[in-house]
C-alpha cells in the first residue's frame, strides 16, 4: 500500500506538469487540496471504522501503472456485449481512460452528454459550481480520484428537458501486459424538472490485475428525476472502488441501482445528501457472488431536512467462500422531522464458507419520524425446494427460481426494459440455469 | 399402477411406517384414513419423494419402475402429484410463472418442446373455470397471503394443469369451508377418468361424501389395520377411531 501511495505522490507531480496553464485554476486547487488530504491520511486500513470488514491491502499491493498509454484500440465487436441491445442510447466510451469518439454517441443539442475534460474547458462555471462539491472530503479513495480528475462523463440535462434516450457509460481497460489502474471521474447535473436514465459499467479486457477507482457526483436539482444503474460484472482479475455522492434538492427523485455480479473485489461508497425537502431516494442492490469474490456496499443517507423519503433494498446471494458486506447508515438530523427512512438487507448464504457482515446504522435525532431497518441471513428453504420438486421442477432449477425470486424485488426501479432484460439474463447465467424468467 | 409392498420408513431414527401394503389400479379412488400420528402424511411424503424420510425396507413400484430410485422431480415427471396439506408460500414467483415452469420442466424431461404460449393460456383458462378461479389470482405470488381455501384450490388447479396419473390429496379438506370443499371436490371428480387414480388422505369422512372412494384403508401406528369399501368410512365416522384400536388389539 505504501508503494502505491509513493507512486501516486510522484505521479501527481507528473500530472500537474502536464496540465500547463490549467494548473492555476479553481478546479486544480480543489485537486491539490484533495491530494494533500490523501497524503496526510494515506489509504484506509482495517483500523478505520468504515473499513473494518474489508481489507484493501491485497488490492493495493499491486504495482499498478497509473498512466496508461493510448496505443491500444478496441474493436466494437469485442465490446458489443457490454452495451444494451435492441435499444437506442447515447454512449460515452472510454478506452484506458481516453475518450473514444468513434465508439461514442454524444450530444450538445438540448442537453450535454459529453466528456468531463470538455466540460472543464467549455463550462468553467459548471466545473467551479459542482466539481467535488458532493463527495465527502474524508474518503481517501475519492480524494485520490479527485486529485487526478481529468476524464470521464459529463451529463447535464437542462431545465425541463427529458433525455430522449438512456445514456451508457462504458469504461474499458485493455491489456497492457502490466497491472493497470484507472480513475474515471463523472459529473451529472440534472437541472430543474429534468430527467435522465444512466447506465455505468467498467470492463477489463486484461489478464493482469486491474483497479478502477471511479468517482461520480450527481446533482438532482428541484423536481429532477434521475435513474442511475451500475452493472458490476467484471472479470475476476478486476477490482472496483466506486465513490458516488448524490445531492438532492426539493422534490427530486433519485434511484441508484447497484447490480454486483462479478469482479474480484468491489467497494461501493454511496452517499445521499438531502439538501431540501420532499425528496425521494431509492437505493437498490443485488449481489450474487462466488468463490474468491468480495463485494462491500457502504451507504449513507443524510436526512438533513424534514419531509424526505428514503428506501434501501439490498439483496445478496453468496456461494463458495464469497464475502459480502452491507453497512447502511441513515442519519436523521434534529430538524429533519417527518422523515421516512427505510432500509432492508436480506442475504442467503449457500455454503458454510460464505459470509456476510451486515450492519444497519440508524442515527436518529428527530422525534417525529418513521424509520425502519431489517436484515436477514438465511439459507434456502427446504420445504419450498421439496414443494417445487414435487411439481416436476428439478433441484437446480428450483434453487435458481427461488434465488431469482429472492433477488428480484431489487430490480423494482429498473425503468429501462432492455436493461431489465439484460439483468434478468445475467442473473440467470450467474445462477447457472437456462430459465426464462420473463414470464 | 402403484404397488407398495412392506414399506417401512421413518424420520430422524424414528420408525413411522411399519410395513405398508397397498395396490392402486387405474381408475380407482382410495381413501386412507386414520387418527393423528398414524403415519398418513409420512406415507404421502415417502411416495412423493421427500428426502427427509428414510426408507428402511420394502418397495414402491409405479408402472413397473422402482420409485425409490427416483428424485421427487423425476417422480413428478412419471405422473405422481402430491397436493400438500400445507402448501408452501413462495414470494416473488407468480402462480403463472410457477405452473409454466413446472409444465415445461416435465415436458423437457420427456424430450418435448415447451408448451406454446397460446396453448398454455387456453389450458389455464379452461382449468380456472373448473375451479372458479379468477384472473387476478394468476399474477399473485405463489400461496403468499392466500387464504386456506385459496391454497387448496391452487393445489388442485396445479393438479389440473399437470394432469398426473396418480394424485395424492393430503388432508385437502382441512381448512376448507363447505363451499370451497364442494368446488375442490368437484374439480377432482371432473379430472378423474379410467386411466388415472387418486389417493385421498383424510382424518374425516366429510370429503368422502364428495369424492367417493372405491376402497377405504385405515392406518394405525404405521400399519393398514383394516380395508373395506366406502361403508368403512361411515363406520369410522359413527364410531370414531377408538373402537378400531380395541379391535386391533383383540384381533
Amino acid at each position: 500500500m505504501e508503494a502505491l501511495k509513493d507512486k501516486l505522490e510522484s505521479s501527481f507531480l507528473v500530472f500537474e506538469n502536464d496540465l500547463n496553464g490549467e494548473a492555476l485554476g479553481e478546479v486544480h486547487s480543489r485537486r491539490k487540496a484533495a491530494f494533500d488530504r490523501f497524503v496526510e491520511s494515506g489509504f484506509p486500513t482495517k483500523r478505520h471504522e468504515e473499513w473494518k470488514y474489508t481489507n484493501l491491502k491485497p488490492i493495493l499491493k499491486h504495482d499498478y501503472r497509473v498512466f496508461l498509454s493510448d496505443d491500444n484500440t478496441v474493436d466494437f465487436s469485442a465490446i458489443k456485449k457490454f452495451f444494451l441491445s435492441d435499444t437506442d442510447t447515447y454512449k460515452l466510451v472510454f478506452i484506458d481512460g481516453y475518450y473514444s469518439s468513434w465508439l461514442s454517441e454524444t450530444t450538445h443539442d438540448k442537453f450535454d452528454i459529453c466528456t468531463f475534460s470538455s466540460m472543464l474547458t467549455k463550462y468553467r462555471d459548471v466545473a467551479e459550481k459542482y466539481f467535488n462539491k458532493a463527495l465527502p472530503k474524508e474518503e481517501a479513495l475519492a480524494s485520490v480520484n479527485t486529485a487526478f480528475a481529468k476524464e470521464g462523463a459529463f451529463i447535464r440535462i437542462k431545465r425541463n428537458q427529458t433525455a430522449d434516450k438512456p445514456v451508457e457509460l462504458i469504461f474499458i481497460t485493455t491489456d497492457h501486459g502490466v497491472e493497470a489502474m484507472s480513475q474515471p471521474r463523472n459529473l451529472v447535473v440534472v437541472e430543474e424538472n429534468a430527467e435522465v436514465s444512466i447506465l455505468e459499467r467498467h470492463q477489463s479486457l486484461s489478464s493482469k490485475p486491474v483497479l478502477t477507482n471511479v468517482a461520480t457526483e450527481i446533482f438532482a436539482l428541484r423536481d429532477a428525476r434521475v435513474n442511475y444503474y451500475k452493472i458490476q460484472n467484471d472479470v475476476h482479475t478486476a477490482s472496483l472502488i466506486d465513490s458516488t455522492s448524490v445531492k438532492q434538492y426539493a422534490n427530486s427523485s433519485v434511484t441508484i441501482g447497484t447490480f454486483a455480479l462479478g469482479n474480484k473485489f468491489v467497494r461501493n461508497n454511496l452517499n445521499f445528501f438531502l439538501e431540501e425537502e420532499h425528496t425521494q431516494s431509492y437505493l437498490d442492490g443485488i449481489t450474487i457472488i462466488d468463490e474468491g469474490q468480495t463485494i462491500d456496499h457502504h451507504t449513507l443517507v443524510d436526512h438533513k431536512v424534514p419531509n424526505c423519503y428514503s428506501d434501501q433494498l439490498y439483496k445478496g446471494i453468496y456461494d463458495g467462500n464469497a464475502h459480502g458486506v452491507f453497512n447502511g447508515k441513515v442519519m436523521v438530523h434534529p430538524h429533519a422531522q417527518k422523515t421516512n427512512a427505510f432500509q432492508q438487507n436480506n442475504n442467503i448464504l449457500l455454503t458454510d464458507k460464505a459470509s456476510i457482515d451486515t450492519k444497519p446504522q440508524l442515527e436518529i435525532y428527530a422525534d417525529d419520524v418513521k424509520c425502519s431497518h431489517g436484515c436477514t441471513i438465511g439459507q434456502l428453504d427446504d420445504d419450498a425446494l421439496f414443494y417445487m420438486r414435487s411439481r416436476g421442477i428439478p433441484e437446480k432449477e428450483a434453487k435458481a427460481l427461488l434465488l431469482y425470486a429472492f433477488a428480484n424485488d431489487s430490480l423494482r426501479n429498473v425503468k429501462i426494459p432492455a436493461l431489465r432484460k439484460k439483468l434478468n439474463r445475467q442473473i440467470a447465467k450467474k445462477l447457472n440455469v437456462n430459465l426464462d424468467f420473463e414470464l | 399402477m402403484l404397488k407398495i409392498s412392506n414399506l417401512q420408513a421413518g424420520i430422524e431414527g424414528k420408525e413411522i411406517l411399519k410395513g405398508i401394503d397397498l395396490e392402486v389400479k387405474p381408475g380407482e379412488v382410495h381413501a386412507i384414513m386414520g387418527p393423528n400420528g398414524s403415519g398418513k402424511s409420512t406415507l404421502s411424503s415417502v411416495i412423493a419423494g421427500r428426502e427427509d424420510y428414510v426408507v428402511n425396507g420394502g418397495n414402491i413400484d409405479f408402472e413397473g419402475e422402482d420409485l425409490l430410485d427416483l428424485g421427487a422431480d423425476e417422480r413428478a415427471h412419471k405422473g405422481i402429484f402430491l397436493s400438500f396439506q400445507y402448501p408452501v408460500e413462495i414470494p416473488g414467483v407468480t402462480v403463472t410463472n410457477f405452473i409454466k415452469t413446472a409444465i415445461n420442466e416435465s415436458r423437457k424431461a420427456k424430450g418435448l418442446e415447451p408448451m406454446p404460449a397460446n396453448e398454455m393460456l387456453k389450458k389455464m383458462r379452461e382449468k380456472m373455470g373448473l375451479l372458479e378461479i379468477d384472473n387476478a389470482f394468476l399474477s399473485r405470488s405463489l400461496n403468499e397471503g392466500f387464504s386456506g381455501g385459496e391454497k387448496k384450490r391452487n393445489e388442485i388447479f396445479q393438479m389440473a394443469m399437470l394432469e398426473p396419473k396418480l394424485a395424492i390429496l393430503d388432508e385437502t379438506d382441512s381448512g376448507l369451508d363447505i363451499d370451497a370443499l364442494r368446488i375442490v371436490a368437484n374439480g377432482v371428480n371432473k379430472l378423474k377418468n379410467k386411466d388415472n387414480a387418486v389417493i385421498v388422505i383424510t382424518h374425516y369422512q366429510r370429503l368422502l361424501d364428495y369424492i367417493v372412494p372405491d376402497f377405504v384403508h385405515v392406518l394405525h401406528k404405521g400399519r393398514i389395520v383394516k380395508s373395506g369399501d366406502k361403508t368403512l368410512a361411515h363406520e369410522l365416522e359413527a364410531k370414531g377411531y377408538d373402537w378400531l384400536k380395541e379391535e386391533t388389539v383383540q384381533g
